[in-house]
């Protein structure tokens, strides 16, 4: 009983991230409808911005080792921002929004193996840059942990850092939230997601909201990337890890629902740690895509998707 | 028919001969390795290609099957001692029952979520077979019969056995291309729903495209594990994998039998040789120079290069012959049928509808329809938008099940069955969109819906040449679709919906967008039909050609039946005004 209490609090913590770093793709993929193969390595460029910011930039001195780090993460948000909105600018926008009409399969075959090739360079161009060491954001809070209880003869350990990084998770995404229902620019990211035709007609710019969803979500990724780094070591190549697990977190929530993503993403986390209560470590991801192909069966559009195709 | 076959394979035959006798040249073993990978992505890339490139339902799972067949090739020498010239075969029947129990779920699926759900199969698996410890595994040497276990000792040998899998898969693709199957798997990819309607049962075909790709996924990867003779998950499972079948058809042309034996010659060798050259000295940099070249191609050549080679071809081959090129155009002659009365009142009944209704929640999209269509009678249904008019349609010809009510043609209840099977019980259709196969010639369109009657392939070409012929597009039916008008594009789905030699057509709009001109054009070729023995039903909003087309209107609004009749009693009534101009107008149409 006390086991399954606790993989529910990792699930929870776990999955607040996951959920956070799904949103940052479910923007993309809602507003774009494009996949981004890349996704994962502009988290890993998250990941690498936020250590540098910390161990080089001068954040660690300025704020201490354990405000430093979270800090720095915070940091890597706006950075990444403007690297994926010149990204989308240089290179996605030439296969995807209006220009694509004209393209096969509206230019969906163009956008995954350009996507393909981003990824290909940032991974390689990490390993160059970085190298193959593994690297990882450790505060002080990484390896201690508060005690919830005892209620019932049992208590619940909750990790610092994880619980931290489940709280930066929420705020921001309230923040989105409230970014996306309240403001100007929220409007015409609803309104290019839901009818890119309709919302041109209506005179909203269609590649502009394009070009910000994709700088948020690259922002909102590397945020997510930076709080899993609190905890997880990464290396170049940690964003083929957690691409999937993205991709799987958007459908589960409903393509084009921001708020399913991060439900999808939660799902994840909870399969994650609960599944190892009854199954061996090794078989954890496995259990995350018989969970995850199971409920896309019972439920293709997802938890808050709609079924939009029309004849 | 049988000579222009033929020529067809002479490509294919001669590039694999040049390929053999420039590999034969090759003594460098390293050099020959990466001579004997390129037909093995080829392969990969064109088992993708059978089913997501001419299906459109992109699968980033392929490495299910690379892997399932690598690991039966492996284990089945490790356990039991079978030879890989047997154990090839069987991994083509495991890789056919592996894409037949993934594809009948996952086809549930559409679009997006398709191709990511097929993402989730092969990295399940991996995770499987890691835990089965089967992290590494290394087929057994056998130095007493090497060549009943495949294990050659001139590597020259690897290379001519992967280039007969690539023939032999190529030449499968062409065939393929050209039948009923390849047709079918064009049409679904066009328009699934519209495909249902032309007869074709789209889930059959599915399934046989994705156990046919499987098959040869799973050979191919079971070829791939006795080249290198070591299989781990990640290299036969792995993410990267079901990207490779990706690249190299998505670089070299999606929908092609050449796109991803282009992609594989140029991207396998210029991959290993950066990955030998540059690697080696600061490693990365291959996997950089490799991607940027990527988006580059990508960027000029956004469809792969293998369509925009052919565009640039067809663009200079276009501008030599426009010199020469005529322009003949059929005399519109619109000519009044015989008195519809007569028509109309003496005719079986061949469709009936009886208390037909429909609703989405709590709209009553159709409510309590019933009308009686006669025997080589001309119906328009008109009616203000939303109205109702394209969901009847949807639900006469099985896209959507009626809530309630009867649909009965000649004379048997046929509610709620699948589109195709009311196809073939001979009702045609033509749609508000239009999706046209833009690279296809007009013929080749139109054979699509002619497969529901015809029995062979000929036949099917006969038949849809004859429906062209009906709607005047002979002139032009070997230019491709890209270059028509709106016109002849309304009249190729014309001729795409008579090829299968429906007795009933069910026309939604096909005049919006034309001419007046233009219009009667369509409207001559359709009382010609009429005249031929078909009865048509019409949706329309350009009532002055309605009025001289058709024999009776039926009129929606809301949904329900207002009023029906003769075109002159029709367009007097005051209920009918008012419906399309609101009651003001009505009150002046009255005066």
């Amino acid at each position: 009983m006390e086991g399954f209490f606790q993989a529910l609090a990792a699930g929870l913590l776990i999955g607040a991230v996951y959920g956070l770093m799904c949103v940052g793709l479910g923007l993309i993929f809602g507003v774009m409808r494009v996949i981004n193969f890349a996704h994962g390595d502009f988290m890993m460029l998250g990941m690498y911005t936020a250590f540098y910011l910390f161990t080089a930039a001068g954040v660690q001195t300025l704020f201490g080792n354990t405000v430093g780090p979270f800090v720095a993460i915070l940091l890597a948000g706006p950075v990444l921002a403007v690297f994926g909105y010149f990204v989308h600018r240089t290179l996605i926008s030439h296969v995807s929004g209006t220009r694509t009409a004209s393209l096969e399969g509206e230019g969906h075959y163009a956008q995954l193996i350009l996507t393909l090739g981003i990824a290909l360079i940032l991974q390689n161009g990490g390993l160059i840059v970085f190298g193959s060491v593994l690297a990882s954001i450790r505060t002080p809070l990484s390896s201690s942990a508060w005690e919830l209880g005892p209620f019932f003869d049992m208590s619940i350990f909750l990790n610092k850092a994880r619980s931290i990084d489940m709280i930066v998770s929420l705020a921001i995404m309230i923040l989105l939230s409230l970014l996306i229902m309240r403001t100007r620019i929220g409007k015409s990211l609803r309104a290019a997601a839901d009818n890119p035709t309709a919302a041109t007609y209506m005179g909203i710019d269609v590649d502009r909201a394009h070009r910000t969803a994709f700088a948020l979500g690259c922002g909102i990724t590397a945020i997510a990337g930076g709080l899993l780094a609190t905890n997880y070591p990464f290396h170049p190549f940690v964003g083929l890890e957690y691409v999937i697990v993205m991709y799987a977190g958007v459908v589960l929530g409903g393509m084009g629902s921001i708020i399913g993503a991060f439900w999808g993403g939660m799902t994840i986390g909870l399969v994650q740690q609960m599944s190892t209560l009854i199954l061996p470590t090794q078989l954890q991801n496995a259990a995350i895509f018989a969970v995850f192909l199971l409920i896309v069966f019972f439920r293709p559009q997802g938890f808050f998707g709609r079924m939009v195709e029309r004849t | 028919m049988t000579m222009l076959r033929m020529r067809s394979f002479l490509p294919p035959l001669l590039f694999t001969v040049a390929y053999a006798v420039v590999s034969l040249g090759v003594t460098n073993s390293y050099y020959q390795l990466i001579l004997t990978l390129v037909p093995v992505w080829a392969v990969f890339g064109l088992s993708w290609n059978l089913l997501s490139g001419y299906t459109g339902l992109i699968s980033f799972g392929h490495a299910a099957f690379f892997g399932i067949g690598a690991y039966a090739t492996a284990l089945g020498q490790i356990y039991f001692d079978i030879s890989p010239w047997l154990l090839i075969p069987i991994a083509a029947v495991l890789g056919g029952i592996a894409g037949l129990l993934i594809g009948f779920p996952t086809f549930r699926l559409q679009g997006h979520y398709f191709a990511l759900a097929m993402l989730a199969y092969p990295l399940a698996i991996l995770y499987v077979f890691e835990w089965l410890g089967y992290q590494e595994v290394t087929l057994p040497i056998k130095r007493d019969a090497p060549i009943a276990y495949m294990q050659f000792s001139d590597p020259h040998l690897y290379t001519l056995l992967g280039l007969a899998l690539m023939l032999a898969t190529i030449v499968l693709t062409q065939v393929i291309e050209r039948s009923r199957f390849g047709m079918a798997l064009l049409a679904i990819k066009q328009n699934e729903a519209a495909a249902e309607a032309a007869g074709i049962n789209t889930l059959a075909w599915k399934l046989r495209a994705i156990t046919l790709s499987g098959a040869i996924a799973a050979v191919i990867g079971g070829f791939y594990a006795q080249v290198l003779l070591v299989v781990t998950p990640a290299s036969v499972f792995g993410m990267l994998v079901s990207a490779q079948a990706l690249t190299v058809a998505m670089f070299g042309g999606v929908g092609t039998v050449w796109g991803p034996v282009i992609g594989s010659v140029i991207l396998i060798p210029l991959a290993e040789v950066l990955h030998a050259e540059a690697g080696a000295r600061i490693p990365g940099i291959q996997g950089v120079i490799f991607g940027i070249a990527i988006v580059c191609v990508i960027l000029l050549a956004p469809e792969g290069l293998f369509w925009k080679l052919r565009d640039l071809l067809r663009k200079r081959n276009a501008a030599k012959a426009s010199a020469s090129d005529t322009v003949e155009k059929a005399a519109a002659n619109v000519t009044p049928l015989r008195p519809a009365s007569q028509r109309a009142a003496a005719g079986e009944v061949v469709l009936e509808v009886r208390n037909l209704s429909r609703s989405f929640g709590g709209l009553k999209a159709v409510q309590d329809v019933n009308f009686k269509l006669h025997k080589n009678e001309i119906l328009g249904i008109i009616g203000p938008n939303g109205a109702g008019k394209t969901t009847l349609f949807n639900l006469l010809n099985g896209f959507l099940k009626p809530s309630q009510g009867e649909v009965l043609i000649g004379g048997r209840n046929m509610s709620g069955q699948r589109p195709h099977v009311i196809c073939e019980a001979g009702i045609g259709r033509t749609f508000q969109v239009m999706r046209p196969f833009l690279r296809m010639s007009i013929l080749d369109n139109v054979v699509v819906g002619a497969y529901i009657r015809a029995r062979t392939d000929d036949q099917a070409r006969q038949f849809a040449a004859d429906a062209v012929a009906r709607v005047g597009l002979s002139a032009v039916a070997d230019r491709v679709a890209g270059e028509l008008s709106t016109k002849e594009l309304r009249l190729m789905e014309l001729a795409r919906a008579i090829a299968g030699q429906p007795r009933i057509l069910l026309l939604d709009e096909t005049l919006a967008g034309l001419g007046h001109g233009e219009a009667d054009e369509v409207v001559a070729v359709i009382q010609q039909l009429a005249r031929d023995g078909i009865t048509i039903a019409i949706i329309e909003h350009t009532m002055q050609a309605m009025v001289r087309l058709v024999d009776r209107f039926l009129v929606l609004d809301h949904g329900a039946v207002i009023t029906e009749g003769l075109p002159e009693v029709v367009t007097r009534d005051s209920r009918v005004v008012e419906a399309y101009l609101g009651k003001k107008w009505a009150g002046h149409a009255a005066n």
